[in-house]
């Protein structure tokens, strides 16, 4: 026997993907069911794919199995969705990119360049007039959370982050 | 031709005879075309309000089977369909809304009479197209009529700009097939599933079939009773699935729920077998899911897949069409006797029927009963929303499937009367009656006009207890008795108002009185008769579960509580 919604400890993040007609207003179509089941968006990333007229959406969201498998099943509802895959048993390769302008004097150039280098984090920019620069990371969500961590020390101006994009490792498809 | 006209040629090419709405400024090129239809063209039904044309094709819908079309101009008309819409998806009724738009040239610059219908629509249509070109028009339609009716039924709109009508169409092609790779409706179920659910069914020694409004779109009346008859389960039927079985069956339990029989729902939760079919554990059904049903495994027989696990889990999911699955799973299941059970629920419906207290008054329970008894139950039956819906569902004694129209998962005041002009336009040789509260028909009672110019005769039976009874008794019950907004005073004069109309209006105050004015009723087919019974305002709906608690705490009669 279960109730409508299980005890918070049995949430957790899920990857999904989501194959839909490149038409207008699908985006409006995913996001309104989301927002009338009351289902989380964490992050969304969407972009066109190997086949034409098919776009993918990369959706993590947050919910219980039983959340989870009427997210999937209420996705598929929708007649521009052409196919709803749930990576919470793949082996996922997974990245986000961060552009990050920081502060810094001409003294705390150095130590933001090693910080820089530790995270393999690309220098785009350093102004030294106005004494910033805007570093790029590419990486799993853990390591654009541990560059910020490491930045935390130094004064974040502006941070841009995009959704999170996945394939499944090896044959099978995402 | 321009897009208008392929627009009307493609609804012929699906079948359309009738269409309910109301014109303007962006929708006069579909007029333009509906006028140049002629004799043995497409109907049109002028409304009096965009809600009624909704609910009228729901009516027309629901009552057939087919596809009801509803069409209406851009801004304010295509929002008075909203609530038609929202029905019809809960509903699941097949529908097709189609909306004037302003041009595309001025979509999106706050255009007079301009509404994003698309997106203030999105969450409550199964789909919805905007014509972008007028050589489009054919397939979206195709498309619209093939969802609508497909799978779980349900509401598609097309918004059709005014320059797309107004474009001509380079070469007209109606689409024989159709095929939307996102969409794909499941018709039979997975062979081990049915073997599963034979195997539960083998193992149960307290089944209770729970039939929803799933059998009554998927016609499956006889499968259901092929199943019942097999393995000697009795049925019980939500609100929308009343007349999937004939009340005078002998393992008909009648409806279950809040406002259920004592025996369906002491059955149910006694029941060491539930079998779902198209139904979906709503609220008004359950009350408390983790009381409800609480001994019982469950198969569900479902179209939808969402359904399954949404609201209760099941231990054999079948998915597919109801009438195929079940068809299936009668052959499969072994037969049974269940004796001991059925000779239970037999006490149980002897000891504590549905009943009333006379009292000198006219009571509703007494009108419905009367309706059904003098029509024979041989008529289509809608219902506004309220007590006056829950004791027609009580009282009357249902025999097929499709002529019970109510609005159950929206509960939408005002849906009767438009409904049952909508049917009445579909069956014209049926008998059609509306049971509706003075509340109710009060919201949609502009179609009177509507009735009366297109002589669409229908019988209303009115009761009027000048309030909002279902509100009354929630505030006498639940609020202390501090009744708050819900007095409606004597008025209009009922009579007075039907005779406006050119119609028939009875005013019946005494109960030795509801007979011979329903005779009366029934003399008169030319027009709509207005039965104004003025009935016990104190009366109230029973049994009833309140909203959110379990079979354990069903009032049975306003000072009776007591477990089966």
């Amino acid at each position: 026997m279960f109730t409508p919604s299980g005890p918070a400890a049995d949430k957790r993040s899920h990857t999904i993907s989501v194959l839909v007609e490149n038409r207008p207003g699908v985006l409006a179509r995913v996001a309104s069911l989301f927002a009338r089941r009351d289902y989380n968006i964490n992050s969304l990333a969407v972009s066109t794919t190997e086949k034409p007229g098919i776009s993918r959406m990369t959706v993590v969201t947050t919910g219980d199995e039983r959340e989870l498998q009427q997210i999937t099943k209420q996705l598929n509802k929708l007649i521009d969705v052409i196919q709803v895959m749930d990576h919470t048993d793949d082996v996922l390769l997974e990245r986000e990119i961060a552009l990050i302008k920081v502060h810094a004097s001409h003294d705390a150039r150095p130590q933001v360049m090693q910080v820089a280098q530790v995270f393999r984090a690309e220098i785009l920019s350093i102004s030294p007039k106005d004494e910033t620069m805007v570093l790029e990371v590419t990486g799993d969500a853990d390591r654009v959370d541990a560059l910020l961590d490491a930045l935390s020390g130094f004064e974040v101006r502006e941070m841009v982050r995009t959704g999170k994009i996945a394939l499944v490792r090896g044959a099978k498809q995402t | 031709m321009n897009g208008a006209e392929a627009l009307l040629e493609s609804l012929r090419r699906e079948g359309v005879d009738v269409i309910f709405g109301i014109s303007g400024g962006q929708a006069l090129p579909i007029y333009d075309a509906l006028a140049k239809e002629g004799a043995g063209g497409i109907r049109n039904i002028l409304t009096r309000h965009e809600q009624g044309a909704a609910h009228m094709a729901e009516g027309y819908a629901k009552s057939t089977g087919k596809v009801g079309v509803c069409l209406a101009t851009s801004g304010p008309g295509a929002t008075n369909l909203v609530t038609g819409i929202a029905d019809a998806i809960l509903d699941s009724v097949p529908m097709v809304a189609i909306t004037g738009q302003v041009p595309t040239t001025f979509i999106g610059t706050d255009a007079f009479q301009e509404a994003d219908i698309m997106g203030i629509t999105m969450p409550i249509v199964k789909h919805s197209f905007q014509v972008r070109s007028p050589d489009e028009v054919a397939d979206i339609v195709k498309k619209a009529f093939f969802l609508a009716r497909s799978g779980r039924p349900g509401p598609v709109l097309i918004d059709m700009p005014r320059d797309m009508s107004i474009a001509p169409v380079k070469s007209y092609r109606f689409p024989e097939e159709v095929s939307i790779r996102g969409y794909v409706p499941r018709v039979s179920p997975d062979p081990a599933g049915v073997e599963a659910a034979a195997a539960l069914i083998a193992a149960a020694e307290k089944p209770v079939i729970y039939a929803g409004g799933g059998v009554i779109i998927a016609g499956a009346q006889a499968e259901l009773l092929s199943l019942a008859e097999k393995i000697n389960a009795p049925v019980t039927t939500t609100l929308m699935g009343r007349g999937a079985i004939p009340d005078r069956h002998p393992l008909a339990l009648h409806m279950l729920g809040m406002h259920g029989t004592a025996y369906a729902n002491w059955a149910v939760g006694e029941s060491d077998l539930l079998i779902a079919v198209g139904a979906r554990f709503d609220d008004r059904v359950t009350g408390d899911l983790k009381k409800f049903a609480p001994h019982a495994k469950v198969i569900h027989l479902e179209v939808d897949p969402a359904e399954v696990n949404k609201n209760r889990a099941a231990q054999a999911a079948l998915m597919g069409d109801a009438k195929e699955t079940l068809a299936l799973l009668a052959q499969a299941a072994p037969k049974k006797d269940n004796s001991p059970w059925l000779e239970k629920i037999s006490r149980w419906k002897r000891d504590q029927p549905l009943r009333y207290h006379k009292n000198g008054q006219i009571k509703p329970q007494q009108v419905v009963e009367e309706i059904s008894r003098i029509t024979g139950g041989d008529i289509i039956l809608a219902s506004d929303v309220g007590q006056h819906q829950m004791w027609a569902a009580q009282f009357f004694q249902f025999n097929h499937p499709r002529q019970w129209l109510t609005s159950g998962g929206l509960g939408t005041m005002g849906f009767g009367f438009p409904a049952a002009i909508g049917a009445k336009v579909a069956n014209p040789d049926k008998e059609v009656w509306v049971i509706t509260g003075d509340g109710s028909f009060q919201m949609n009672l502009q179609e009177l006009a509507t009735s009366a110019v297109y002589g669409i005769p229908i019988k209303i039976a009115l009761f009027n207890n000048k309030s909002l009874g279902m509100v009354k008794q929630w505030q006498e019950l639940f609020y202390d008795k501090r009744y708050q907004g819900i007095h409606l005073e004597n008025v209009p004069d009922y009579v007075k108002l039907a005779e406006a109309y050119g119609l028939a209006g009875i005013k019946i105050t005494d109960p030795a009185q509801v007979v011979p004015a329903l005779e009366k009723a029934r003399q008169i087919n030319d027009r709509t008769v207005l039965l104004d019974f003025h009935v016990d305002p104190n009366e109230h709906v029973y049994p009833m579960i309140p909203g959110g608690q379990s079979v354990a705490e069903m009032r049975l009669q306003p000072d009776e509580r007591r477990d089966g």
